[in-house]
């Protein structure tokens, strides 16, 4: 009793936390993570655990520089999914220094220069994928072959070997090969869909071998954050349509001029990851339904568009940054109607 | 009867705290203990001075008028009970603004003398001006939130409104005195509405009620036997039970932003204030009591009271054994948009709907907010459509141009927004002091305005002023010009003048002398 300074209503509320949203995102990229683990390896675990690492104690170091309490806002988690999130974008075989320079670009460049959680414009995570494609594109695109496709993944001893950048036996280049997207963007012209489909060992069921059941993994977890409505349909929905569409009118029955179909490309790459984990970033989307429909559409064409006449064999980065800088505008047109206002 | 599940409207938004109703319906509605002092507010609407009609030490009787409004809309106050008058000063009332009200202190007696009532009227054949008289002379106001003097509300909606709403929804969590008094006196109630629609000339009354209060809808049900009244039961979501809000799940018509709904040919009052005006129109009664929801984990039972008016919160809390040791807060109102008061020594008004007497563990204090990540949950639930998120940001940065582009001003501080909050920011708290900065503004800007109309016409004046005079030089210019030849005998004419204007001084001067002589000396 007594407070000296009466508290504002409402003095209830929902229980809800910052924290325990993040928490949740975390737990929803467990099944993508763990098919991401199946078909590359221990590669992607050392990654996760290198990355959150640095990205906590990062986030730590520039709090303390802020001079801003560092454990209430370390709590928040929101450096780990973003850490997280870079982690699972990268190739599983990158050393140690890429890491390093992606996080440090994405917690302290992307992030904290703008103000910080829920300050920054992009997306801390494309932000630091972004900078390590630029500057170094060629350990960037460098992946592992999937388990389906070699079936020999780096043991753990030598996936500790590539992250130290120490390829003693010079057999790195065994582990590693084109990724189904950039195989069929290089062959665009020469083949048959089919033709292609039954001449290279990367295509799976549906798109690339492994890569489908990494995409199916982040849609269960998507969903899943769906079910918990931490997101809404909007920006998914709008992202997965566009590429689908786009996809569809540049199919073209499976030519030698076909960019592939809906569902290579809704099961290839980052798109699943992309659709339900990075686009939906409150922090840098749309916020009004509407408007996070034009985001995730936006961001989704995009992504086709890179995918299918850019040079890069995939654009979640580059989409989702575009798609950000577009976001003050989308937000400004597409303001809900208040009530009681006429339209 | 009623009519068969007639259509609603879906309102936007909205929100489903727990809604802990049960805990105060336990049983029938108490009658609060006669406290030995009552503190009685006498505040006017729009703060027009009030004429008091009691003085210090006066004895007063139970319903004698106390204070009555000096200019329109006035509202009538009167004792709540027998007793003697023992100041009439400023008293902290539960109010948003926490600024002190003039109350009329009553120190009570048992001898329960009473003023006489009313007369009884029949208001099937009494105009509507003298019923809408009978209801400004019985004091009532909107017993549900703002708080206008209901006859003033009636006047404005005279032959303008086809439509009545009660408001029986009672959204808010903890508040229970609406479905209390529904459930025990809901033929008084609806004889309430008939007396308004006869009032008003309005066609219908919907009576809208919240699906979670099976026992008031039965209650209306078996009592709502004229066609015009029509129960309409609504999906509980909080807040349905704003007046806009629920004008337009009842019959679809959004009442645009700066109109009122009288204007839309709606007026909707609350239930308590329906149950007022059958009271005082059927039985000459004043507005002396309310029924108030006294509950919270920190009281051993929380009841429904019948309360007088300027009851001290104490004695209730007395009344429901409160446990101090387990106090925290103490809100007057709803959890979200009750006020925290700072002690227990405030009086009930004509607007204590409930107080929630809370631990730390019910209601506790808010964590320290984080940052906004712009989830726009609270956007998902604003019954306005507005975008918390981005006002959050206006408000903050004191960016008031944009916080009115985004219709701040339309925000009814429902708290839906700060309730979800993954972030614990106090989203209202901000808007509040938002708001209050535009209507800074707005003074600020008018008073510029008025600043700038007040110097711009002096400078005309003063301009106009300089022309007349220049005017006049070039007149008497010219006229001395076209005279040239008549220049002797003007010359002896102003000659004349100045000797006579000289000889006026001397004179003048004479005079002055002896009487500025005798003032310098000393008086006798």
């Amino acid at each position: 009793m007594n407070n000296l300074q009466p508290l504002s209503s409402p003095h209830g509320h929902a229980g809800s936390k910052t924290s325990q949203v993040m928490l949740q995102v975390l737990l929803a990229c467990v099944p993508g993570t763990a098919a991401l683990w199946f078909f590359f390896g221990y590669g992607v675990l050392i990654n996760l655990v290198w990355l959150t690492a640095l990205a906590v104690a990062l986030e730590a170091l520039v709090m303390l520089l802020r001079k801003r309490p560092v454990l209430f806002y370390l709590r928040d988690y929101s450096a780990v999914v973003t850490a997280v999130l870079l982690a699972l974008a990268l190739p599983p075989a990158t050393p140690w220094w890429l890491g390093l320079t992606g996080i440090l670009f994405a917690i302290v460049i992307a992030k904290h220069l703008f103000g910080g959680l829920g300050c920054n414009p992009f997306n801390p995570a494309m932000a630091g994928y972004a900078a390590l494609l630029i500057a170094y594109p060629a350990p960037m695109t460098r992946w592992l072959l999937p388990q389906a496709v070699t079936h020999a993944l780096p043991d753990l001893a030598t996936a500790f070997d590539f992250f130290l950048d120490r390829d003693v036996h010079g057999h790195i280049d065994a582990f590693t090969g084109a990724t189904a997207l950039d195989k069929f963007r290089q062959q665009h012209g020469a083949q048959l869909v089919s033709e292609f489909w039954q001449s290279t060992k990367v295509m799976g069921q549906w798109s690339g071998a492994g890569w489908e059941w990494v995409n199916a993994g982040f849609l269960y977890g998507g969903l899943y954050l769906l079910y918990k409505k931490i997101i809404t349909w909007h920006i998914p929905v709008g992202f997965l349509l566009a590429i689908a569409i786009l996809a569809a009118l540049f199919y073209d029955g499976g030519s030698s001029q076909s960019h592939g179909s809906p569902l290579m490309h809704l099961f290839a790459g980052g798109t699943m990851l992309g659709a339900f984990f990075i686009a939906t970033d409150p922090v840098t989307a749309a916020t009004s339904s509407k408007g996070r429909l034009i985001y995730g559409a936006l961001t989704g064409s995009i992504v086709f568009v890179i995918r299918a006449f850019g040079a890069y064999p995939d654009g979640v980065a580059f989409a989702i940054l575009i798609g950000n800088m577009a976001v003050p505008m989308i937000d400004r047109f597409t303001r809900p109607r208040t009530f009681g206002h006429s339209p | 009867m009623t009519s068969a599940t007639p259509k609603l409207w879906n309102c936007a938004g909205g929100i489903h705290p727990p809604a802990n109703k049960q805990q105060s319906l336990q049983g029938c509605i108490r009658t609060a203990v006669l406290p030995p002092q009552l503190i009685v507010p006498v505040t006017q609407p729009l703060n027009n001075p009030p004429q008091l009609c009691v003085h210090i030490g006066e004895r007063v009787h139970k319903g004698q008028l106390l204070a009555q409004g000096s200019s329109h809309p006035g509202l009538a106050a009167h004792a709540p009970a027998a007793g003697k008058v023992t100041a009439i000063t400023e008293h902290q009332v539960p109010g948003m603004s926490g600024v002190p009200e003039l109350c009329v202190v009553i120190d009570t007696d048992a001898t329960d003398t009473t003023w006489p009532k009313l007369p009884v009227l029949d208001y099937l054949h009494t105009d509507s001006d003298a019923l809408i008289q009978r209801v400004a002379d019985a004091g009532i106001s909107g017993l549900g939130g703002a708080g206008y003097p209901a006859h003033s509300k009636l006047q404005s909606a005279l032959h303008k409104v086809d439509t009545l709403v009660l408001n029986a929804t009672e959204c808010e969590p903890y508040i229970s005195a609406d479905e209390a008094l529904l459930q025990q006196h809901a033929e008084t109630v609806l004889n309430g509405c008939l007396i308004l629609l006869q009032i008003t000339g309005a066609t219908r009354c919907l009576i809208g009620i919240e699906d979670s209060k099976p026992q008031a809808i039965s209650a209306l049900r078996s009592h709502a036997y004229d066609p015009r009244l029509q129960v309409m039961v609504i999906p509980a979501l909080y807040p349905s039970g704003a007046e806009r809000q629920l004008i337009y799940t009842l019959t679809g018509k959004e009442i645009p932003t700066g109109s009122w709904p009288v204007d839309c040919g709606v007026l909707c009052h609350n239930v308590g204030t329906a149950f007022a005006v059958a009271r005082a129109v059927m039985h000459g009664e004043v507005l002396v009591s309310r029924v108030t929801t006294i509950t919270g984990a920190a009281l051993a039972q929380a009841a429904n009271y019948e309360v007088l008016i300027g009851t001290p919160l104490a004695s209730l809390l007395q009344q429901s054994g409160l446990d101090t040791t387990k106090l925290s807060r103490l809100i007057s109102g709803g959890p979200l948009m009750g006020i925290e008061l700072p002690h227990a020594g405030l009086p009930v008004t004509k607007l204590t709907n409930c107080i929630i007497a809370t631990t730390g563990q019910e209601l506790p204090t808010p964590p320290p907010a984080q940052a906004c990540i712009r989830c726009g949950y609270c956007a998902q639930v604003c019954p306005i459509h507005l975008l918390p998120q981005q006002l959050y940001w206006f408000a903050r940065s004191h960016e008031l141009e944009q916080a009115q582009a985004h219709n701040l001003k339309d925000c009814i501080d429902c708290g839906a927004c700060a309730y979800v909050c993954p972030s614990h920011i106090p989203l209202v708290q901000y808007f509040r002091a938002a708001k209050a900065e535009l209507v800074q503004a707005h003074d600020q800007r008018l008073r510029a305005a008025h600043s700038k109309q007040r110097f711009e016409a002096h400078q005309q004046r003063v301009a106009s002023e300089l022309a007349l005079t220049e005017q006049r030089r070039a007149e008497r210019t010219t006229l001395a010009k076209q005279q040239p030849a008549t220049t002797n005998s003007s010359s002896t004419a102003a000659q004349d003048a100045v000797a006579a204007a000289l000889a006026r001084v001397h004179a003048r001067k004479a005079a002055l002398k002896p009487a500025a002589a005798d003032n310098k000396d000393p008086p006798p």
